[in-house]
Order: C-alpha cells, then structure tokens, then sequence
C-alpha cells in the first residue's frame, strides 16, 4: 500500500472517496490485507488483471508459433526449387533430402502446416489471445467491479486454455505428425484414421486440444457475460458502457451459443472415430479396402461447424472493432461518432452472424435455393459493418489526432477492414463464389479481414492499454516501424493473392508443378513470401519491444496517460486486489465526454453539472 | 487462492445464479445442435424406426420426481426444517442414480432388439444423445453428493451461501430434469 500513498490524491480521488460506492470491501478479512505468494500471484491468479496477461503472453507464443509455420510454407510456395536443408535442425524427417542433398518440405507436412497454421490463428491468438486478454482486462475496469464475478472458473478458463495449448503442442512432435486436413476438420478425412498420417492421432489429439479449449471459452465466457450484467457499478447503466464492454459483451455471447454447437459436432466425429458410428461417414472406400459405414452424411458435419464457425469470425473481430472505437476516441479527443449506432450495429452484427453460416458451404452441394437465403442475410452484413465504418470516419474527421502507435494501428484496421469487407460482397454472392470458391481470393478475402485487421485491433489495444498492464509505456518509435511495415507489408502479401485468386490459383496446394497454366504466377508467389518475412520480421520487433518495455520501458508517473475518461484509468497504477484502494467509482456520465463545454475530457466519474445533459442520453 | 469478494448486496440476483443460467443457455444449445442433427439426419432418408424401449419413457417420471424432492429439500433448508432437508436431498441423490441405472438397463434393451450404436445412425442418436444428457446429469450428482456431504457435515445452521449454493445446484438438476423432458418428447413426436 505504501507505494499507493506515495501518489498525490488526484481529482478524481477525490470524487471516489466522497460520491463513491462503499461496497464494504475493505471490511472484508482479506480486503488490503490480501496475502498472495508467487504461486497465487503469477501462476494460479484468480486476479483477472494477472489472467489478462497470462492469456496476452501465451497468445503472443503461439501467434510466433503460428506466424513461423506460415512462413515455411511460403517459403514453399514462393521458393519451391531451392533447398529447405537449412529448416532441417528444425523439422527434422519433415525436411527430406534428395540425391543431389536438395532438401524438400514433405508434402505431408505442408498440410498439417496449413492445418496447425488456421488453428492457431484462428482459436489460440484471435479467440483466447485477443478476447481472452482484452475482455479479462477491461471488463472489470471499465464497469467499476472488483473482479469477475468467479475468479476461480475464470482462473479455470485460463488453465483450460493452457491445458488444450499443451496437448496441441505436443501433438507437433508426433512422428506421424499432426493433424493435416485443414482446420475446418471436415470428415471423411479426420474421421477416418487409415485417410492420412495426419488423421491418426495427431487428429485425435486435435479433438482433445479443442474440446478442452471450447471449456476455456465458456467458462471465459459465463464470466464475462455474468460480470457485465450482475457487477457493474452504481451509475453504469448499459448505455453508459463503453463500446469496448459492449463488444466484449457480445462476443461473449457468440461464443456461448456456438461454441456448444461446434463440440456437438466434435463429439459425434469423436464417436465416428473410436465407437465405429456412422453420423458422418458413408460409402467409403479407402486404401483398397470398403468400409462397413453407412448411412453416414459428412455435410451433417459442415452444418454443425460453420454454426460456429460463422460466429467464430466475429467472435474475432468484435473485440478487435471494440478496442478501435475506444482507441480512436481517446486519441482524435472527440466522442466516438454515433455511439448507439455502434452499439446497434455490434448487436445486429452479432445476430446476423447466425444466420449466414451456410455461405461457407455454397460449393459444399447445398441447395441453391436455399442458397439465397443465406447470399441475402450474408450480404445485409455490409449494413452494420458500413455504418460502423462511417463512424469511425467521422470520429476521426476533424478530430484532434494524436499520431501515436494505438492510434496508427486503429486507423490501420479501419482501412483493412474497408479493404477486407469489400471482397466478401464478392464472397457472399453464391454465384460468384462459384468461381472464387478455394482460390487465393478467398485467402486474400478472410487473412485482410478478419486475420490481420483483428491483429491490428490487438495491437492498437495492446499499446494503449500497455501502462494500465505493466505501468509502462512501449517504444513509440519502434511502434510506428511496426505500424507502417505491417501495413505495407500486409497489403504487399494480400493484395496481389486477389489477382492470382481471380486468375483461379487454388488453394492449399503444395506445389503447382503439373500445371504450366499457373507458372506465370511464380514471381508474384515469391514477392508475397519476401513480403511475409519482413512482416514476419517486424512482429518480432513487437514482441522485442514488447519485454523490453515490461522492464525498462518508460514509467508512467501519471495515472491517466493518455487523458481518457474511463474508470480503468482512475485506478492505481500498480495492480492492487480489488482494483480500487477505497470505495469503487460512482458514474454520472458516458464514456465519450471529450471536447465538451471547453474541457479536453470528464471523467466519468464527475458528476453532472447544473443543468449539464448525460451526452451519451439521446 | 483467495478470490475477490466482489459481490456487494447491490445486485438483486445472485451473480452465480445468473451465470448458472448463462451455462444453461450454453447446454440448451448444444441439444439444440444435436436434436436438430437428428432431424436433418432424419430427413435425409436411410433411417431405420424403431420403438423406443419404455425404460427411457418411464425413467422420465423418475427424473421429474426426484426434481420434486429436489425442490423440497431446498424449501426446507429455507425454513429451517433441517430434518426434512437432509432427508429429501438424500432421496434425491437416490433417484438420481436409480435414474442413471435406468438409463443403462434402456441402452442394454436397445441392443438386444439389435439397435446398436454402430448401426444406423437413427440408433447411434439414441446411445448419443441420451449419452450427452447423462453426462450432464452425473455432473449434476456429484454437485448433489457435495450437498449431502454439507449437509451431515456442517452445522445445522442457515446461511446466505449455503442457500445461494442450494439454489444454483437445485436449479440445474431441475434443468438438467426439463432437458430430458424435452429430449424424451422429441424422440417421441420427431
């Protein structure tokens, strides 16, 4: 506590201890008194502040795990003649040598590359590694609450994650590999252990990682939505929530009503796998030998994942959209452009999400009248998105810009975003996606939208929320030398995979050798993997930057640095249990009180002046 | 390991009641998932009838009265009638199992009339998807033998806690109750 007193009281302070709400937290036992030791205090913290990091540095691991993989393989694709001898220390048998001493990635390999790739994207850094820190982080700050409310299933939630990141990692250095058929796992190829090496039990263990992972996200989850609704300070009505807790809020909701689709689907595949059912298989010959299974549908399977599999995508880009808004405001100094709008949008966003699940599966043999309903819904999503665009724009016209990391990096998604978003009318169209379906468009289309736009929303929350995680700020100039090279980098990788996409280059293709219609396309291939590796490159300058600044980066001496007007910034800057070292704040106002009657920003906590009108009320 | 006591009495529902519901929400749509796997799987054709075997029919009145008991004990607790609530949760714990032994004995009549869970899938669903359900309710046991062992080894005492934990466990057996209501009228009328 003495480090807490060192800092002069400041106005805000003030305004906790005289209007704010006395919880009788304190009086508690344990309130100041709280006695942690390494174990309880690193390790297994039910803190959700300490969780938060834990979720942020296993999610930035795997994201370098992640980002390696893709590396190798575009090595492959953009260099298919040279030699990979030099990965061999590396991947070992995976790396075979040839005669000459030409060293070659398997082709087998290549696949569970793809595979491990998607997955670990998608669900360890996009799911656990951005929500998972973000919502830990800020949902209990920014509605004024102590903790979650459990933090015992949300210190579960955490260790689930580690658990099913375990079982993964091991399932790398099996010696028929892991699992290979992409990461969507369509049967008949993951049901059936004799399809591939990779099916066998690298998939086995693939199921076990992500059931154990889907327990992650729901206890995650229960807490989230629990906490949002049950703990949120006096004075925080919903619609004085910041649109970061309304994004969180949401996707939490997402998660809860798809994640148990997608272990439905996974428990039959498990059946299918080791009792010998028939849920997804049917009529099948493999290996010269005809299976006993009948009746079987593997389309069964397409419907229950992308059930999940939809929502999955803004389960990823929702957080992401929450972090800009917060970001963009604070630094432009103006009130987020159309607050309920936003608001609306995440909502119509999040439920449009469920009903346009089969626009992954126009070539999957679904009936094309049936496809229409699902081209409409999927197109009446450019709706909400677009209004939220605009109101980003407008929240940075004229606003009073701070050209700072966060802020470069939520301009940044804005502009992927728009990029991203543009192709999926493309997509969204049954017709077209007759002819797009499984080239380099569709992996152009998904990695700008929801891949790399969601990156820069982590990264624009990970430098703006950097001094409320660690009392320090990273470099800002290493900041924008990450910014501008990812950017650049970025749309250097996608932007001609539009072109090789349009000309019908397929995807997930190891080598394009028995085709001579594509080899014009080879330069272009080896441009997008030097681009990669810079990119690749640049990340690491982040993570550098990153531990760098945990320990000598610049302290932060005022509380509020950026100057922002929600309640996480009126909290100490060392983590305290409980947050707030007396009473926890009352709120008078909205979140977006910036540029108001001649003040830079009001708190939140600053209660209404006479005859002052809540901004955030009409 | 300590947690935060966050829970101040401004909240008028208890947070851990409400996330109990959020859970319930979860379970509601992974047999929603299931059920409509079913119908799918039906619709496609190749799908051999059979008769359910009545053990699954008349378990439901097993399952429904033990929500009974269930329902008294917790009452009870409320009122102070310590005797009545040990007594009825005990009762319940019982049925529970009774009910799971029942299942069982369903499964094993199933397969002697040669609907395996290997065969067609209209019979796989009804080794899986009760199979789900039974998993949960097994959860739902062991939270009832934690209660049974609260209740003969604590105090006869009331507390807000006690009650708040009751009411969470109470409300998922009844839930847990209604869903194999649910399930057992979808396998008839589907």
């Amino acid at each position: 506590m003495s480090a807490i007193a060192n800092h002069p009281e400041t106005h805000e302070d003030i305004l906790i201890r005289e209007q704010g709400f006395d919880d009788h937290f304190h009086d508690h036992h344990h309130g100041d008194k709280f006695q942690s030791n390494f174990i309880t205090k690193y390790i297994f913290s039910q803190d959700h502040k300490m969780i938060s990091k834990q979720f942020l540095i296993t999610g930035m691991l795997w994201a370098i795990i992640g980002a390696g993989m893709s590396i190798i393989f575009r090595l492959q694709l953009g260099f298919p003649e040279e030699s990979l001898l030099w990965l061999k220390p590396l991947l070992g048998k995976w790396i075979t040598v040839n005669s000459e001493g030409v060293g070659k990635l398997a082709p087998e390999f290549y696949y569970a590359l793809v595979t491990m790739h998607g997955t670990i994207i998608v669900f360890f850094v996009l799911t656990a590694g951005l929500s998972g820190t973000f919502s830990n982080l800020l949902i209990p700050l920014q509605i004024g609450a102590r903790d979650m409310a459990s933090g015992f299933l949300n210190m579960l939630s955490y260790w689930f994650f580690f658990l099913s990141s375990i079982v993964m990692f091991y399932s790398m250095f099996l010696s028929t590999g892991p699992f290979s058929g992409g990461w969507t796992a369509y049967p008949p190829l993951s049901a059936l252990p004799q399809a591939s090496d990779g099916s066998k039990t690298g998939m086995t263990l693939w199921l076990v990682s992500l059931t154990f992972f889907v327990v992650s996200v729901l206890l995650g989850g229960i807490n989230y939505i629990t906490t949002v609704l049950n703990l949120r300070t006096k004075g925080m009505t919903m619609w004085r929530m910041p649109l970061t807790i309304w994004a969180f809020f949401v996707t939490a909701i997402l998660g809860l009503l798809s994640f148990p689709v997608l272990v439905s689907g996974f428990f039959l595949l498990m059946f299918d796998r080791g009792m010998g059912t028939s849920f997804y298989l049917s009529e099948i010959y493999v290996n010269g030998k005809a299976l006993e299974n009948v009746g079987g549908s593997p389309i069964l399977y397409q419907h229950l994942f992308w059930f999940l599999g939809h929502p999955e995508v803004y389960i990823i880009i929702l957080p992401a959209m929450g972090l800009v808004s917060e970001v963009l405001s604070v630094h432009t100094r103006k009130p987020i452009f159309g607050y309920k709008a936003m608001v609306f949008s995440i909502l119509a966003i999040g439920f449009l999400s469920f009903i346009v699940w089969a626009h992954h599966m126009f070539m999957s043999g679904v009936n094309p009248f049936l496809s229409n309903f699902f081209v409409i819904f999927t197109l009446i999503i450019a709706v909400p998105s677009a209004v939220k665009v605009f109101n980003w724009i407008a929240t940075i016209y004229g606003g009073n810009l701070r050209l700072n990391s966060p802020s470069l990096f939520a301009i940044g998604f804005v502009s992927l975003f728009i990029s991203g978003g543009l192709t999926g009318i493309f997509l969204g169209n049954s017709a077209i996606d007759i002819q797009m379906h499984d080239t380099y468009f569709v992996v152009a289309h998904f990695h700008i939208v929801m891949g790399v736009a969601a990156f820069f929303g982590m990264f624009a929350g990970v430098y703006h929320w950097f001094p409320k995680l660690y009392g320090r700020f990273m470099n800002d100039t290493l900041g924008k030398i990450h910014f501008w090279g990812t950017l650049i980098g970025a749309y250097a990788i996608f932007w001609p995979m539009h072109y090789i996409g349009m000309a019908g280059v397929p995807r997930r293709y190891y080598s394009y050798d028995n085709f001579e219609t594509f080899n014009h396309f080879a330069k272009i291939n080896q441009f997008i993997t030097i681009a990669a590796c810079v990119v690749f490159l640049l990340q690491i300058l982040f993570v550098v930057n990153f531990f760098y600044s945990i320990w000598k980066g610049k302290v932060v001496t005022e509380r509020n640095p950026w100057e922002s007007s929600t309640l996480e910034w009126t909290t100490p800057i060392e983590h305290i249990h409980g947050n707030w070292p007396g009473n926890i704040p009352t709120v008078h106002r909205w979140p977006y009180d910036y540029a108001k009657d001649g003040k830079d920003y009001i708190c939140q906590v600053e209660p209404l002046g006479v005859g002052e009108e809540d901004s955030g009320s009409h | 390991m300590e947690a935060v006591n966050n829970i101040s009495n401004r909240n008028k529902v208890h947070p851990y009641v409400v996330a109990l519901w959020i859970g319930c929400a979860a379970i509601v749509m992974m047999f929603a998932s299931l059920t409509s796997a079913y119908i799918v799987r039906k619709g496609a054709g190749n799908w051999l009838e059979f008769k359910l075997p009545s053990y699954f029919i008349y378990n439901t009145l097993v399952i429904l009265f033990s929500s009974v008991t269930r329902q008294i004990s917790y009452n009870s607790f409320k009122k102070g009638n310590f005797k009545v609530y040990k007594l009825a949760l005990i009762s319940t714990l019982i049925l529970g199992i009774i009910f799971t032994t029942v299942q069982y004995l369903g499964w094993k009549n199933l397969d002697s009339i040669g609907v395996t869970l290997t065969g067609n899938p209209s019979g796989s669903f009804i080794y899986v998807i009760p199979g789900i359900h039974l998993a949960h309710l097994i959860g739902g046991i062991l939270g009832l033998i934690m209660a049974c062992f609260h209740a003969f080894s604590l105090p006869e005492k009331f507390s807000e806690i006690r009650k708040v934990r009751l009411e969470v466990t109470t409300t998922y057996w009844h839930f847990i109750g209604f869903l194999w209501v649910y399930l057992i009228l979808f396998f008839i009328y589907s």
